[in-house]
């Protein structure tokens, strides 16, 4: 694509939003702005893992301490157990990871970052938060009716979910699929716009390659999120229909297959991991770039392989089924495939370490949170190896040590990945720096914990913890003493990594009562978002200074430059190569 | 015991979890050449990237970073070689996973000593062992709930059903970890090795009772296993049955 994308929407004069847009408090609930969209994804998201967080805190209390009486709960009933690490785990995924790292950081990065004024499609994007916002209060709702919430985990697997007589929630299971569905649609209404704005609106002179990382990854994560939740969108309303209706697609009585709905469940399940993961990879390397001070090791490498891991992602879903009864010769096919889907993915690792060589590394607090993303995800993902091998998945299929695995992918991405971003460009969304040192605290107090309260549980797991238990007394070989002294220690861990998240907010408060000001570009980084005002106005640059590129988004430390950063609108001088 | 098999035992010796049945160690063994695998890469990476970090930060002297863009073939080399031995290491765990995979999933040794069927319902395991004479769905056959009763060293086949959700039929020990689908039989084998008390989980979450679906495995010796069969044969079939019981020892 040598030849720069026209741009339609700059064709438009944008003093007349100014005017026309509504005013006070209606201009949160019906703006088209991507950074008010954003903002409302962000600050549902980061309430949602509130909510999220207080459950873990519930279910990790009862499991250290059995039949504890949990301060701000109460007693944890089996039943209740069941509902708190279904929910959580719902929570964490639909209404965390996706909403703040795709959602959030995709609208409010992709027009900023392509130079343009808005989304192409302002209006689905103000329906898609507004579907999102619904979905959110169905499955809040979902906790409160009468049975309680759903409780048969966030995999929802049938007979026990789609037959109340089976898991006692015959309003809570519903209203579970319905928020889950709804939280869907709103997601393929929102990347309909990321990929569209992508191809569409990119400012003059900026070719495909001149994008930065963080777009490409959050537009192919979108494609990946389309093209694989259709089948489940199907299986949910059977699965709809089997609950309301006493329809039996996944009723063996009546000629159903429970295992139907893994199929379906896990050709979603799998590249959704990759939807998550993809836009936390693409904001660590925008911020291992700026602070290295260094061109990304291997721009195109990267996106050629994140491509390749998107359409392999697609081939590895019954890794999740090795021992739910499938053909055991289907297990062959996918171990290969899961395991060769470590080469890209340890590649990428090794673009993001060798970016690190020969730069001029600055520790900032943003930098701690992406580097930390790269450590912590690395245990993640070689973890993996031992549940993509079949054969000692027999043995690790659905105890700790899965659960430790999985977390430590998740939390880099969801938690990790998202401090990342929100401490880098929290001064072009609030226009203020925040403060360093309580950063860094934050930052210490909260990766120690992680690793405290997970380490201990791939121990647990190997030792034959089961999960989704919440209570180990009655198995002699998982009541013994040091295991519950390992419970105790993860548990407590957890209670210090949750009061560190006060610093967070705290400095989040003081840094918005009287934080500095943040100038346009305070990391002295390249892409087009730090060319404008912080916090950018109404249609992003002033319409007659819409941004032009040059260059990529990487050019740091370019010999013979006297800056050792080249922000990619900035003209060439007459004479000099671009 | 080879050098190498031995290895299969390291989780048992450290106390982590005991081998119980004759592919335990098979299991171990894999997961310990991942653990020595992977982890030489874990490890290898880390440092690198913590040397990085500290050889490469900014230190005030005015040095600027170098400008690499890792197009160059020199440069690419740095990531395709690491690639290729990733690449390497995953032919070689597949491998070993396959042939474990087989031996527990795929071939099924014949000419089993006895046949039990274990069938998962909210929220326990009704079992039907096989009595006296080894075979299934006979008169003499003993039921239990949540109590497997094995002899230890002999070849066990089962028959895994569920009556109303998905259950998982796992035993630590034993490595052994199935699901239970309504609907379907699921047969599999296993063979213990070590007498003693052990636990017998449900692995897949069913509903409100899942904490409390809990069971034991009972290994037992030769005498021990044929006075409990004795002991537990129903009457009408008590008479005939006896005869079959395996001689002691
Ligand atoms: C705040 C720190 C967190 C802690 C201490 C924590 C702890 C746990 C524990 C102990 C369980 C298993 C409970 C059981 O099986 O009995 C669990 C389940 C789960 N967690 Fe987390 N978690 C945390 C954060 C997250 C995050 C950030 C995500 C994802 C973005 C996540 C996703 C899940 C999922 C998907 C499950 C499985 C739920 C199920 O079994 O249905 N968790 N968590
Ligand atoms: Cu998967
Ligand atoms: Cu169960």
């Amino acid at each position: 694509m040598a030849e720069p994308a026209v741009d339609l929407t700059h064709a438009h004069p944008h003093d007349d939003h100014a005017h026309h847009g509504p005013e006070g408090w209606r201009k949160y609930l019906w703006s088209t702005d991507h950074k008010v969209i954003a903002m409302q994804y962000m600050f549902t998201g980061m309430f949602m893992a509130l909510v999220g967080g207080f459950m873990a805190y519930v279910f990790r209390m009862q499991l250290a301490f059995p039949g504890i009486n949990v301060p701000g709960f109460g007693m944890v009933s089996m039943g209740e157990y069941n509902s708190l690490v279904t929910n959580h785990g719902t929570i964490m995924i639909f209404w965390v990871a996706m909403p703040v790292l795709l959602a959030a950081f995709g609208n409010f990065l992709i027009p900023l970052m392509v130079g343009a004024d808005d989304m192409v499609f302002p209006k689905i994007n103000r329906l898609s938060f507004q579907i999102f916002f619904v979905s959110t209060i169905v499955i809040l709702a979902s906790l409160f009716v009468e049975g309680g919430g759903f409780a048969g985990a966030w995999t929802a697997y049938p007979p026990l979910s789609a037959d109340s007589t089976y898991n006692l929630t015959p309003l809570g299971s519903t209203l579970w699929v319905v928020g889950v569905g709804l939280e869907f649609v709103a997601f393929l209404l929102g990347g309909i716009n990321f990929i569209t704005t992508l191809m569409n609106s990119r400012a003059p002179g900026m070719r495909a390659f001149d994008v930065p990382l963080v777009v490409w990854m959050i537009v192919v994560a979108s494609i990946l999120f389309m093209l694989s939740v259709g089948p489940l969108l199907a299986g949910a309303i059977m699965l709809i229909f089997d609950q309301t209706l006493g329809t039996g697609f996944f009723n063996p009585a009546t000629g159903g297959d429970p295992i139907l709905w893994q199929h379906l469940f896990w050709f979603f399940g799998h590249p959704e991991v990759y939807v998550v993961l993809l836009p936390a990879m693409g904001v660590v390397i925008e911020i291992i770039a700026t602070f290295a001070r260094k061109k990304v090791f291997g721009y195109r490498i990267v996106i050629f392989t994140v491509v390749a891991t998107g359409v392999l992602s697609f081939f590895v879903w019954a890794h999740h089924q090795f021992i739910a009864g499938i053909d055991p010769r289907m297990a062959n096919i996918f171990t290969i495939t899961t395991l060769l889907i470590s080469v890209p993915i340890a590649e990428l690792c090794f673009v993001y370490i060798a970016t690190l060589y020969g730069g001029s590394i600055r520790l900032t607090t943003p930098m701690l949170w992406a580097l930390a993303f790269v450590a912590e995800f690395l245990i993640g993902g070689v973890t993996g190896i031992f549940l993509g091998a079949a054969g000692s998945d027999i043995y690790f299929h659905d105890t700790y040590f899965v659960l430790a695995h999985f977390h430590y992918t998740f939390f880099p991405i969801a938690i990790i990945g998202t401090y990342a971003a929100f401490t880098y460009w929290f001064p072009k969304m609030f226009g203020k720096m925040m403060d360093e040192r309580l950063g860094k605290w934050h930052f210490w107090l909260t990766i120690i914990p992680f690793n405290t309260i997970f380490i201990p549980l791939f121990v647990l797991g190997m030792g034959g913890q089961h999960r989704r238990i919440s209570n180990y007394s009655g198995f002699s070989e998982l009541a013994r003493d040091g295991f519950q002294d390992i419970r105790v220690f993860a548990t407590l861990s957890l209670l210090v990594m949750l009061a560190a998240q006060f610093i967070f907010f705290y400095n989040c408060w003081k840094t918005w009562r009287s934080g500095p000001k943040a100038p346009k570009n305070p990391w002295k980084a390249n892409s087009l978002e730090w060319t404008t005002e912080s916090p950018p106005p109404h249609g992003n640059w002033h319409p007659d200074a819409m941004p032009v590129v040059y260059r990529g988004p990487y050019e740091f430390s370019v010999p013979d430059r006297e800056d050792d950063y080249w922000p990619q609108n900035e003209p060439p001088r007459r004479g000099s190569a671009p | 015991m080879g050098f190498l098999e031995s290895w299969g035992h390291f989780f048992d010796r450290i106390g982590l979890i005991r081998i119980g049945s004759t592919y335990a160690a098979d299991i171990d063994f894999l997961i310990f050449l991942v653990l020595v695998v992977v982890g030489a890469w874990f490890l290898a990476a880390e440092f690198i990237f913590l040397y990085f970090i500290m050889k490469f930060r900014e230190k005030g002297d005015g040095r600027r970073a170098d400008y690499i863009d890792g197009k160059n073939k020199r440069h690419k080399r740095w990531i395709t070689y690491p690639h290729l031995a990733v690449l390497a290491f995953d032919v070689l765990i597949i491998v070993v996973s396959f042939n474990v995979w087989h031996k527990i999933k795929m071939d099924l040794p014949e000419n089993p000593d006895c046949e039990i069927r274990v069938t998962g319902q909210q929220w326990a395991w009704i079992i039907q062992h096989c009595g006296a004479d080894g075979e299934l769905d006979t008169a003499d056959d003993i039921y239990t709930v949540d109590e497997l009763h094995v002899e230890n060293e002999k070849l066990y086949h089962f028959k895994l059903e569920a009556k109303d959700v998905l259950h998982s039929f796992s035993v630590p020990v034993w490595r052994i970890k199935q699901d239970a689908i309504p609907g379907r039989s699921i047969t599999g084998w296993f063979q213990p090795t070590v007498t003693g008390t052990f636990d017998l989980q449900c692995t897949e979450i069913c509903g409100f009772g899942h904490t409390v679906m809990q069971g034991q495995v009972f290994v037992e010796s030769a005498e021990e296993h044929a006075a409990w069969v004795e002991a537990n044969t129903p009457e009408e079939a008590a008479a005939p049955a006896t005869d079959n019981t395996p001689p002691a020892g």
